[in-house]
């Protein structure tokens, strides 16, 4: 057979499978309106659901008046904690093994904690029924810093009175949640104290939020005829929630369904299990009626699961020549009220520990203090509560660090300290084994990509025209080189609510040679319509256009663990090329029955199996499942389907070198970004245009969180940051160009190479941006400074250090 | 986000609009584009049980320029503004200041009636104003009067309009010399973290005339009096720059929020302050 014909060629276009650029197939329904959203869901009869929240961070509930709600005409219901209690549903577990508020049990703990709900007619008499539920409060000193909560008299979680150990271990105070380690702390004190060059450094990343286009929300129906409750919502694990959804009320998991219709953006921001769902399923009980509640937006992003806040204490030490010798690092944890982040039982913060980075550092130690604050919980969005990009801006801030104080450039200090190819599979000090990687290539490529060098003689001769008085802006290259750790996870180490982290699709081939797919997880933007269709196209043979991917339903979906963590293609990608391999096994053996030869001598061939050594004779998949549905087969079942359920052996681990060069006005604080060079690595690349769209997305986001985007409060809880008006989120006109680039290590585990991206960009972008930063400020001794770098904050550098003359 | 109940009033005349403002009395506002009103309204920070939608009220449309004076319809569009050719030529400040409000979207429906009757310390347009020396012509029960822009602001949210006045135009002197409108802020759409409106004319060698006017650094517009006759008589040099920041300083009183403390503001005001003054100098 000629491999190089035309024919062949046309063949392999036509499928669209890995490697094609094929559009998304999403976006014909979405940029013609015609996505269909939680909120575009009506039901007849539906009511409507919202919340009285609390305006105190911290205060006892002295009384709940709803006469005056009650009364007012369309107004159904007003639930409060007391309602809930009877059926035990006023508190409810959260994923990381704490449990928190459903409605004010007798206080609450943050700013915008539900207090009652209210139901109505319809939303706008909700609206004006919340207005109306008198609620007494009775203020109680307010804990907002995590460090002075530790020594605090104040208790906030009262529920836990006497408890001197959590889900995860020894509570120290009453406000401390837990304290988690790894690595070898004595060695790593040796090392440090023995050490050449140390630099230590306190890194505050901020808490933020993902602010997802879409608030979250659902619609609950129960069907007391039947006895079945459909529950639509924003889930980014649908399964998951059907689960808790059964455990928490009593129904049988096969009388709950859970669909999530397309959604808005995710970020983790809708992983958790919020008290809307739950005060929604309970409302629908008790009315009979379908209930839908959907946040708006200042709910969304005072209430919901924020991102970080996280105070990392670090040490790291090397030897004059700039060789680590050690990692040392304490982090104090702002988990807010309640610990509600989405954890594998085993790992309370999450993946921090891959914090030794791309760099080979023979020795470490993390310790993480979980803390209890008077602020919302959650932790679990933008990359999820796995806590990777609070590791990446860790590491990468103190790689910055230790280059200044060996007053040496911090792209040579990577260079001498990346895990060379030659060490994968790699296990680190802290207990991973990085599958694969090939860090020297891509930081060689990236350098040479931005002219490095060049760059950094500009940079000089800023500074020196700066000195002379001529100009008034700084110049600052970011530098980053992250490694992430994605597709959580492999069964026996990852878990949520004790649930194993596989995942799954499952394939029907139909008769006339089309196919459908389920599978698990659930896109929120991600486009799996558009590449799950792709692995399965080169897998089976069967054009991309040819395939339906079917996502979010529990009644016909295979279980699956959902989408966060860029885990959909590491784990459910992985199912979907598998599943396809029994399918092509099977197909093999019909069309070696076909063919009249023994299913040895056939082989596959893009879209068809061939004779070996005859392939004008074969028979197309096509023509595979029509035989597959209409003949009587010896020794096979008819039909053409299958089913693959993926435990991943390891978790896989993407890369990636990102540069950007910044222009800084030290007199109003003002940035503009020059110009970005994104290089990553995600292993085998199946559609490069939506991996280009994803990078693109999550370097905005990285973007946004480093220069100005922040959940902040006042020392009475207050949060300042409650709409978008102080919430930053960048516009097309803020956000800076991007250069998107590649290098290809595929994963040595995973069945199509593939690694995952999703989340990439924003573990890589925040320290590249916020790198950028400090180095325009590094001529002038700056060492370190909080983000987010909003203009008062980059004037307020620039002050302490004297530039404003 | 969802405001309470409200009766929509929308009167085609000026009459029955003031008619209906005073039937309801407090229980009545006027609404021009909305986009200050309907957020405040959706925050439940405003409660307005009658809304009078000026839209269908086509006297009060309309930009006209009478040999060198300007008048400005209340309902006309910072869209518009942006837009009208002769505008541009006659008082090209507007122009630039438009530009840098809000975005395409909200300069659609904003109006400078409602930006400047709004009195939202945040609002660019009554600082301009005052720079430019406009006058708002009131129309109200008791007939019609003209307030001057530099006399127009009380206090955040508070003016010299009474709340059975509409405002229905703005006029102004057309410019001649230099200008400039100079902003900080933090992204498209936001209000400004310090502004800086500048008029100037030159004689010769020096500045003949200035007029100065900052936003967003105070709880109403700040016209620098001071600041501006810093200049007058000056090269626009480095030296005078630094007296009219000064002195502008001087007449300044910000206050801390998400944009930064004082101090930040006060050093932003003058930078941006003297940006303004050197763009303005160099358009003589
Ligand atoms: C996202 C966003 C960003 C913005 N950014 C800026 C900005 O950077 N700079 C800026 O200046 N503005 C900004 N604005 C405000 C915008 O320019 C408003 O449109 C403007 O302030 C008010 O004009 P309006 O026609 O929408 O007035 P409305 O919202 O309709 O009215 C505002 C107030 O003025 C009163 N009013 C209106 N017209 C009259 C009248 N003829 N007589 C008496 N009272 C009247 C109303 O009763 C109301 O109290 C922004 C708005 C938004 C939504």
């Amino acid at each position: 057979m000629n491999d190089l014909s035309p024919e062949r060629d046309n063949r392999i276009a036509n499928l669209k499978g890995l490697g094609c650029s094929r559009k998304r197939v999403e976006d014909v329904r979405f940029t013609q309106g015609k996505g269909n959203y939680v909120d575009d869901i009506k039901m007849a009869g539906m009511l409507h659901g919202d919340f009285v929240r609390s305006p105190y961070a911290h205060a006892r509930v002295v009384s709940i008046n709803t006469d005056a709600a009650m009364a007012l005409d369309g107004v159904i219901a007003v639930l409060t904690a007391k309602d809930l209690e009877p059926l035990g549903l006023h508190w409810m577990p959260t994923l990381a093994g704490d449990k928190q508020m459903v409605l004010a049990d007798g206080k609450v703990l943050f700013q915008g904690q539900e207090v009652a709900y209210v139901v109505a007619r319809d939303r706008y008499v909700a609206a004006d029924a919340v207005e109306l539920v008198e609620v007494e409060y009775e203020e109680l000193p307010v804990l907002v810093d995590p460090f002075m909560a530790l020594e605090s008299d104040t208790v906030l979680r009262e529920d836990l009175a006497g408890q001197t150990s959590g889900a995860h271990g020894e509570r120290r105070h009453p406000n401390h949640i837990f304290l988690w380690e790894e690595g070898d702390k004595a060695a790593t004190e040796a090392v440090l104290a023995e050490a050449e060059v140390v630099a230590e450094e306190m890194i505050y990343y901020h808490r933020t939020h993902p602010c997802p286009l879409e608030t979250c929300g659902c619609v609950a129906s129960m069907d007391k005829v039947n006895g079945k409750l459909t529950l639509y919502g924003t889930f980014q694990a649908p399964h998951v929630v059907r689960t808790v959804a059964s455990l928490l009320s009593g129904i049988e998991e096969h009388n709950i369904r859970v669909v999530s219709p397309d959604i808005g953006g995710g970020f983790g921001n809708k992983v958790g299990v919020y008290p809307g769902y739950v005060c929604s399923i309970v409302a629908s009980i008790v009315t009979g009626k379908p209930v839908k509640w959907v946040e708006d937006r200042m709910e969304n992003l005072m209430a919901t699961a924020f991102a970080r806040d996280y105070w990392m204490k670090g040490r790291i030490s090397a030897t004059k020549e700039g060789k680590i010798t050690g990692l040392h690092c304490h982090v104090t944890a702002d988990h807010g009220a309640f610990d509600a982040c989405a954890d594998p039982t085993k790992f309370p913060a999450g993946f921090f520990h891959i914090c030794t980075g791309s760099y080979d550092i023979p020795v470490a130690y993390v310790g993480v203090d979980g803390v209890y604050t008077n602020k919302a919980p959650g932790g679990v969005a933008y990359r999820c509560s796995f806590r990777v990009t609070e590791a990446a801006y860790f590491i990468e801030r103190m790689i910055e660090r230790l280059a200044q104080e060996l007053n040496m450039d911090s792209a040579e200090l990577r260079r001498i300290n990346f895990i060379r190819k030659d060490q994968f599979p790699y296990h680190s000090a802290l207990g991973w084994e990085y599958d694969s990687g090939d860090y020297h290539t891509a930081w060689d490529k990236a350098l040479a990509a931005v002219g490095y060098d060049t760059l950094r003689a500009e940079q000089a001769e800023r500074v020196e025209a700066f000195r002379r008085g001529e100009t008034r802006k700084l110049m600052g290259i970011g530098l980053s080189f992250f490694t992430e750790i994605v597709g959580a996870g492999p069964v026996k180490n990852c878990d949520i609510l004790g649930m194993g982290m596989f995942d799954s699709c499952e394939i029907r081939i139909h008769p006339t040679g089309s196919a459908i797919a389920r599978l698990g997880t659930i896109s929120q933007g991600q486009g799996h319509a558009t590449t799950f269709a792709q692995i399965l196209a080169s897998e089976i043979g069967i054009p991309a256009d040819s395939i339906t991917i079917e996502e979010g339903d529990t009644d016909t979906a295979p279980y699956g663990l959902g989408t966060y963590g860029s885990r959909s293609t590491p784990v459910a990608g992985a199912a979907t090329a598998l599943a396809g391999r029994k399918i092509r096994a099977k197909a093999q053996m019909i069309a070696a029955y076909l063919l009249e030869v023994h299913d040895n001598d056939v082989e596959f061939d893009v879209d068809r199996f061939v004779i070996k050594g005859a392939p004008e004779r074969f028979k197309t998949m096509k023509e595979i499942a029509y035989a597959a549905y209409n003949q009587a087969i010896p020794g096979l079942e008819p039909g053409l389907e299958a089913v693959s359920y993926y435990d991943p052996p390891n978790m896989t681990y993407p890369f990636g070198a990102y540069i950007c060069m910044m222009d800084v006005d030290v007199d109003t604080g003002e940035t503009e970004v020059r110009q970005v060079y994104a290089l990553d690595d995600c292993g085998t690349r199946i559609n490069p245009m939506v991996i280009e769209g994803q990078v693109h997305g999550g370097l905005t986001e990285a973007f946004a969180i480093v220069m100005g985007q922040e959940i902040a409060y006042d020392e009475m809880g207050n949060c300042k940051t409650g709409t978008l008006m102080d919430f930053f989120l960048p516009t097309a006109v803020e956000t800076p160009h991007y250069t998107t680039d590649f290098t290809e290590t595929p994963s040595p585990h995973h069945p199509i190479g593939a690694k995952g991206v999703g989340e990439s960009p924003n573990v890589g972008g925040v320290p590249m941006f916020s790198n950028a930063v400090h180095d325009a400020f590094r001529a002038f001794g700056l060492k370190q400074s909080h983000m987010p770098h909003d203009h008062w904050r980059i004037w307020r550098i620039a002050e302490g250090l004297g530039l404003h003359g | 986000m969802i405001p309470a109940a409200f009766d929509y009033h929308r009167p085609d005349s000026l009459q029955d609009a003031l008619g209906l403002l005073q039937t309801h009395g407090e229980d009545a506002r006027v609404m021009a584009g909305g986009h200050s009103l309907i957020p405040m309204m959706k925050l439940r920070m405003a409660e307005v049980p009658h809304l009078i939608d000026l839209q269908a009220i086509t006297g009060l449309r309309g930009i006209t320029i009478d040999g060198a004076t300007l008048r400005l319809g209340a309902m006309v569009t910072q869209h518009e503004i942006i837009e009208h050719a002769g505008l541009s030529c006659a008082a090209p400040i507007l122009r630039e200041a438009a530009l840098q409000i809000a975005d395409p979207q909200v300069r659609y429906m904003g109006t400078i009636g409602g930006n400047v009757a709004n009195g939202d310390p945040g609002n660019d347009m009554p600082g301009l104003m005052q720079c430019l020396g406009a006058e708002f012509t009131l129309v109200g029960p008791d007939g019609t009067r003209s307030v001057a822009a530099r006399a127009f602001y009380e206090a955040a949210y508070m003016t010299a309009r009474t709340d059975d006045e509409i405002l229905t135009a703005i006029s102004f002197p057309a410019t001649t010399g230099g200008y400039a409108y100079e902003k900080q802020k933090r992204k498209i759409g936001d209000y400004a973290t310090a502004a800086a409106a500048v008029l100037l004319t030159r004689k010769g060698g020096t500045c003949a005339s200035a007029s100065i006017a900052m936003t967003n650094l105070s709880d109403v517009p700040v016209w620098s009096e001071a600041a501006a006759q810093a200049l007058v008589g000056t090269a626009c040099d480095d030296t005078a720059i630094k007296a009219a920041m000064a002195a502008m300083d001087a007449d300044i009183d910000p206050g801390e929020d998400n944009r930064g403390p004082v101090a930040f503001k006060r050093h932003v005001a003058g930078v941006i302050l003297s940006r303004a003054i050197s763009r303005a100098w160099s358009r003589t």
